[in-house]
């Protein structure tokens, strides 16, 4: 058992570990108490609202620590993992149809989009759709595959820095063209929606909420930890070695295309799951979230939380959703000029984030 | 710039043993590296012409020239970076070094520093060395890697021939441009390469570092097989047994630096320009 006690020390303190402890009782103790058991009339009761504002914004989370791990630690920033989000969403986003059943607008075996358009019969891209195991298991591999193709495509060729970015820019923007046609067969500009059940169990219940809430957090913990076993050893420290010198990393004998895939397959994986979390919690999934701005948006939650932290990120993500909330409601037309100015504020007074204006460690240099 | 040929095709026997054994390093003969009548052209200027060179097992080999006599390319033939156009390059008995590539080489045991420091600024100096270390650099046995003491050790021990044993901690960035050199040299040493090929080692160093580096290259010698590229002749005095000197793409005088020095042919070479 020593080894696994020095890996639990390697990746957090006993601090650390307190923290996180606290989180996971928070998230699996006192919301789902405050939420089902106080009675609405009380001021502790924690309604709907905030269950799913949580829950979507723990999904978010989860992208921001995928993304720090591929641009806080390799240096490769991607404009387009709104993209592999999208991905994970449509693949629940099928099962959450076909749960549906003869309950939609046209009272047909087939999707109601499909009714619309006069299909006859589903598609091929929808076979097995309506098994929960077939769709989780594409919400991994769809966005996993197209990772890992076009990543050895683009770092076969050295395919660097802002050269990068730009085209997977334009990759999520050419899925996001795709998918707005209804002969791609996901329900075009209006994608997927009114979702009544997941695994059975009525989708809009209080109960099913917080599970969906729960299962958020329990992938969010477990992603921030499976990062920090990352960073935390060897294979991490190449990573902050090809971000500095990639040229030398090759010269000491590693295989530096290896490396940058392995990352970037992950955090794209990672990206999968928390779209096939997001979608049955926000009820919705359309073209609209491969939009280019989404991706830039999530390099803004890892920017705000301090790139290479992992924390950081999650905080990032929290403060700015948190904040687009707040502002879509209050102002809705400032919300962009505010996000702009918090972009460019950040970059300029903020180079590690919210993080780095909290600890002073090392790693200023 | 390409000056990349075909191997000829009249192969001696040896490239043919070479090319069926590339695994083991042989120097039973006591020699590891060997050029023989390397010749490589750029554009019809001739950066090496017929040069002949021979290094035995644990000598320290200092070479020098003045501008354009063709040592660098002589160390990018060496490494693979560049593919003459005529003569044999062996590492060892065996090992054919035109017909392997850059990182084969680096692989079969020929470490470079090159002029400009590059380590990686953002780790401390003992992860900088635990990543050039010697290991199986796959990427899962990197997630899973843990140190063993004997690597432990292995990096202690060379954190103090380097002198960096009390900055083992510190961020290599925060490293001074001397220290940063020895780090890299350090980096090369724990690849256990069988020679080392060092240029300009002590560029933009100051007296005292340049002491030390001396000192440094003195205290690896025997253990490695060493070859230093440099200008100054103050530190070439310091470290020098054996002296090359190349003129024109070609060995020009060779010997004990004493003898070199005074030999009327280097210092026209010199005083003539």
């Amino acid at each position: 058992m020593a080894p696994v006690a020095a890996t639990l020390a390697r990746l957090y303190g006993l601090k650390g570990w307190l923290a996180l402890g606290a989180a996971a009782a928070m998230l699996f103790v006192v919301f789902p108490v405050l939420s089902l058991a106080v009675p609405e009339s009380s001021a502790f009761h924690v309604s709907q609202y905030w269950v799913t504002l949580g829950g979507k914004i723990m999904c978010y989370a989860i992208v921001a620590v995928a993304m720090d791990l591929i641009w806080g630690y390799a240096g490769i920033l991607s404009l387009g993992h709104g993209l592999f989000f999208a991905l994970g969403g449509y693949a629940m986003g099928m099962y959450l149809m076909r749960q549906i059943g003869r309950e939609g607008q046209y009272q047909a075996d087939l999707p109601d989009f499909m009714v619309f358009l006069d299909w006859k019969e589903l598609p091929w891209q929808w076979w097995n759709s309506d098994q929960f195991w077939w769709c989780a298991l594409l919400a991994v591999a769809m966005p996993g595959l197209l990772a890992f193709v076009f990543g050895y495509l683009a770092f076969r060729s050295r395919v660097k820095g802002v050269y990068f970015s730009i085209i997977t820019q334009a990759l999520t923007f050419a899925a996001m063209l795709l998918f707005f046609r209804n002969a791609t067969g996901f329900g075009g500009n209006n994608g997927f929606t009114d979702f009544k059940r997941i695994l059975g169990f009525a989708i809009t219940t209080p109960g099913t909420r917080i599970a969906l809430f729960a299962a958020t957090g329990a992938v969010l913990i477990a992603t921030l930890l499976l990062g920090r076993f990352i960073v935390t050893s060897k294979l991490g420290r190449v990573l902050t070695a090809i971000r500095d010198a990639e040229a030398r990393v090759a010269f000491c004998g590693y295989n530096t295309l290896h490396y940058k895939l392995f990352v970037w397959t992950l955090s794209a994986v990672l990206c999968g799951i928390a779209g096939a979390l997001y979608v049955p919690q926000v009820g919705i999934i359309n073209p609209s979230e491969m939009s280019p701005a989404n991706s830039i948006e999530i390099a803004i939650w890892v920017a705000v939380g301090g790139r290479g932290t992992l924390v950081g990120p999650i905080l990032g993500a929290g403060l700015v959703n948190g904040g687009k909330s707040f502002f879509t409601q209050a102002f809705p037309e400032y919300w962009l000029y505010v996000l702009g100015l918090l972009f460019i504020l950040v970059t300029l007074f903020l180079p590690r984030g919210v993080v780095g204006l909290l600890t002073r460690r090392r790693g200023a240099g | 710039m390409s000056a990349a040929v075909q191997a000829p095709s009249s192969i001696g026997v040896g490239a043919l043993i070479g090319h069926v054994a590339t695994g083991e390093l042989d120097v039973t003969h006591g020699v590891v590296l060997y050029l023989e009548d390397i010749t490589v052209s750029f554009d019809g200027f001739r950066a090496l012409n017929r040069l002949s060179l021979a290094i035995d097992v644990g000598e320290l080999r200092c070479v020098i020239g003045p501008n354009g006599a063709g040592k660098t390319t002589m160390m990018d033939v060496i490494t693979g970076k560049t593919r003459p156009e005529a003569g044999r390059a062996f590492f060892g008995q065996t090992i054919d070094l035109a017909r392997l590539s850059e990182a084969e080489i680096a692989h079969a045991g020929i470490g470079r520093k090159f002029q400009k420091p590059t380590i990686f600024e953002h780790l401390t100096v003992f992860e900088n060395l635990e990543l050039a270390m010697k290991a199986d650099k796959r990427v899962r046995t990197t997630l899973f890697a843990r140190l063993a003491a004997a690597e432990r050790d292995r990096i202690a021990e060379t954190l103090r021939l380097i002198r960096l044993d009390a900055a083992a901690a510190r961020v290599a960035g925060a490293l001074s441009h001397g220290q940063k050199q020895w780090l890299e040299i350090g980096m090369l040493l724990v690849q256990e390469p069988k020679l080392l090929l060092l240029d300009e080692p002590v560029a933009g160093m100051s007296d005292e570092e340049t002491e030390r580096t001396a000192e440094l290259i003195l205290s690896l010698a025997g253990r490695h097989s060493i070859v230093v590229v440099e200008h100054d002749m103050a530190f070439i005095a310091k470290i020098a047994r054996r002296l090359t000197v190349l003129h024109e793409g070609a060995v020009l005088a060779e010997g004990p630096l004493a003898d070199v020095q005074n030999d009327p042919r280097v210092i026209e070479v010199y005083l003539g320009r």
